[in-house]
């Protein structure tokens, strides 16, 4: 695929440019709407998971920024998991909620608490489905049931899992949202997002008057009507895309395209690391606590030296590389609690599964045995408050 | 038969050439004229307005009924469907009698009876499926837009 780093496209006459600004044609106008090299990025998206058409953004963030922006507005409310990551978290309670839009938040396994707190207004229920860095599985089947029952989406942030572990559609998600960056990159070089729609939600049930009710931002288009079940992605891209401008460079959208071709490869090696570092980490008497989802390669641990000898292990760490980032090819280490969780409150932080002390692996692609060998010296270290090596 | 694979939905727009769109509006925002328009400039079907209430749509003359259109013209291979799905059972019992080889009802266009009648009478038949985004498939015009063609392949069209 070559990478189209254009930043418009040529007309092939007057009637065919003014087709495409009616979206009565398919084609490029600009590439901050669409670009051939982000197209097949989104288009092989849209196949892995399962869904009617991907829309990429220059951020996971701005993938769920453009979710909420597509179907809520001032004066609405959304419902959403607290099993969640920080960054989703301050989001919707700062951002969001400056703009008019109210976010309740429960554990992603109350399910009646879930139930009860939709409300009128809420326009979408939102969880992920390995909570980061809490490891919660979600029980997407159930969470979709309670949304498909008060006529709201599931959306859905299969960004730990991907689409090579779970298809959260086939378990009756409306809309997955991905952070780009992490497994389907592979390789800790790009920030991207992605969502993906199945193609099956009744936006024109009354509920999404952006969807389904004269769009002032297109020329009092209805987009449920004129694009039927396209609607959401039509107006995701058109209208959403084209006013916030976060859309994926196509350089970003090359790179993705090359983590993509390795994702199941990569995804079974990663597993496998998983299970000999957890089984050592489990051997271990300076280890107090392993959470392990068994679903990724992504968890978290505790010493039992607490968040003082969990900073002294990361600091002894020679291979494992200390940054804010998970699915990368090399393994990588973090404490959430003063780092990617650090803006939540206590409460928020206990509320989301992260336990001060806890520590979050991401496991990579190196040899096992070197990365426990790294991870034997930094526990030895951690345990004399000293570093070793 | 009822086309439900994109195999058969693709068969039938290569095999086809003439186009009765019933029901095609004049007004822009309407997606009747949107996928009128779409099949008129993006793709080489002779594509023709059906509509008693209109002269012509940019340019193209409009026939008041299929039966008055096959009069002059023959009998369409598709006839394309825009109406409420309450009155498309007078739509199915034209087209039949004109020897229209296919009926495509558009997204909504769901009216089992006309369905079963069209099927019967041996017409190609799809269902609320829409023909700009069915051609769009095969041609590379969803691929632009990012959605999912279904068609994986190394040639892209």
């Amino acid at each position: 695929m070559p990478i189209y780093q254009t930043a418009a496209y040529v007309f092939g006459s007057s009637e065919q440019a003014a087709e495409l600004f009616a979206l009565r044609s398919y084609g490029h106008i600009y590439s901050r709407i669409s670009n051939p090299t982000v197209a097949a990025f989104e288009e092989r998206m849209a196949s892995l998971e399962g869904g009617l058409g991907a829309v990429a953004f220059s951020s996971g963030l701005a993938a769920q920024l453009c979710v909420i922006l597509c179907l809520a507005e001032a004066g609405d409310h959304l419902v959403c998991s607290q099993n969640i990551y920080g960054g989703t978290v301050t989001q919707l309670t700062v951002t969001m909620r400056r703009m008019g839009i109210e976010t309740t938040f429960l554990p992603v396994d109350d399910f009646e608490g879930l139930r009860a707190a939709i409300r009128p207004n809420t326009r979408l229920l939102f969880a992920e489905t390995v909570g980061n860095p809490s490891g919660t599985v979600a029980d997407l089947r159930r969470l979709a049931d309670i949304a498909h029952d008060a006529g709201i989406p599931l959306v859905v942030d299969n960004t730990f899992a991907t689409p090579y572990l779970c298809r959260p559609i086939e378990h009756g998600a409306d809309l997955v949202l991905h952070s780009a960056t992490k497994f389907l990159n592979g390789h800790g070089t790009t920030i991207g997002g992605v969502l993906v729609e199945s193609g099956t939600f009744p936006w024109a049930n009354g509920r999404f008057p952006l969807l389904s009710q004269p769009s002032p931002g297109y020329h009092q288009k209805v987009f449920t009507e004129t694009f039927g079940e396209y609607a959401f992605l039509m107006r995701a891209r058109v209208e959403v895309l084209r006013d916030v401008g976060a859309q994926m460079s196509p350089m970003d959208a090359w790179l993705l395209l090359q983590g993509l071709e390795t994702l199941g490869l990569r995804m079974e090696a990663h597993l496998r690391n998983t299970r000999a570092i957890v089984e050592f980490l489990r051997t271990r008497e300076e280890v107090a606590w392993v959470k392990e989802p068994q679903l990724g390669s992504i968890f978290t641990f505790g010493l039992r030296g607490g968040r003082e000898a969990g900073r002294r292990f990361i600091d002894a760490l020679q291979l494992w590389s200390h940054l804010a980032n998970v699915g990368d090819a090399k393994s990588l280490v973090i404490a959430p609690a003063s780092t990617t969780h650090s803006q939540l409150s206590d409460e928020e932080m206990l509320a989301a599964g992260v336990a001060p002390e806890a520590v979050r692996l991401s496991v990579g692609l190196e040899d096992a045995e070197d990365l426990i060998w790294d991870l034997d010296n930094a526990l030895v270290a951690a345990a004399h408050g000293g570093v070793s090596v | 038969m009822i086309l439900s694979t994109p195999s058969q939905r693709r068969a039938l727009l290569e095999r086809s050439k003439t186009v009765a769109v019933v029901g095609a509006s004049n007004n822009p925002m309407r997606p009747s004229y949107t996928v009128f328009s779409y099949l008129r400039t993006a793709t080489t079907f002779d594509v023709t307005p059906i509509n008693p209430t209109i002269a012509e749509i940019d340019g193209i003359a409009a026939y008041p009924s299929l039966t008055a259109y096959a009069a002059e013209r023959g009998a369409p291979d598709i006839v394309d469907v825009f109406r409420k799905a309450s009155e498309v059972l007078a739509v199915v019992d034209e087209a039949i009698a004109i020897g229209a080889k296919a009926i495509w009802f558009q997204y909504g266009v769901v009216n089992d009876h006309a369905i079963a009648k069209a099927d019967a009478a041996g017409l190609d038949v799809v269902v609320d499926r829409c023909m700009k985004v069915e051609y769009a498939r095969f041609h590379g015009g969803l691929a632009t837009a990012g959605l999912n063609s279904g068609i994986i392949t190394s040639r892209r069209p």
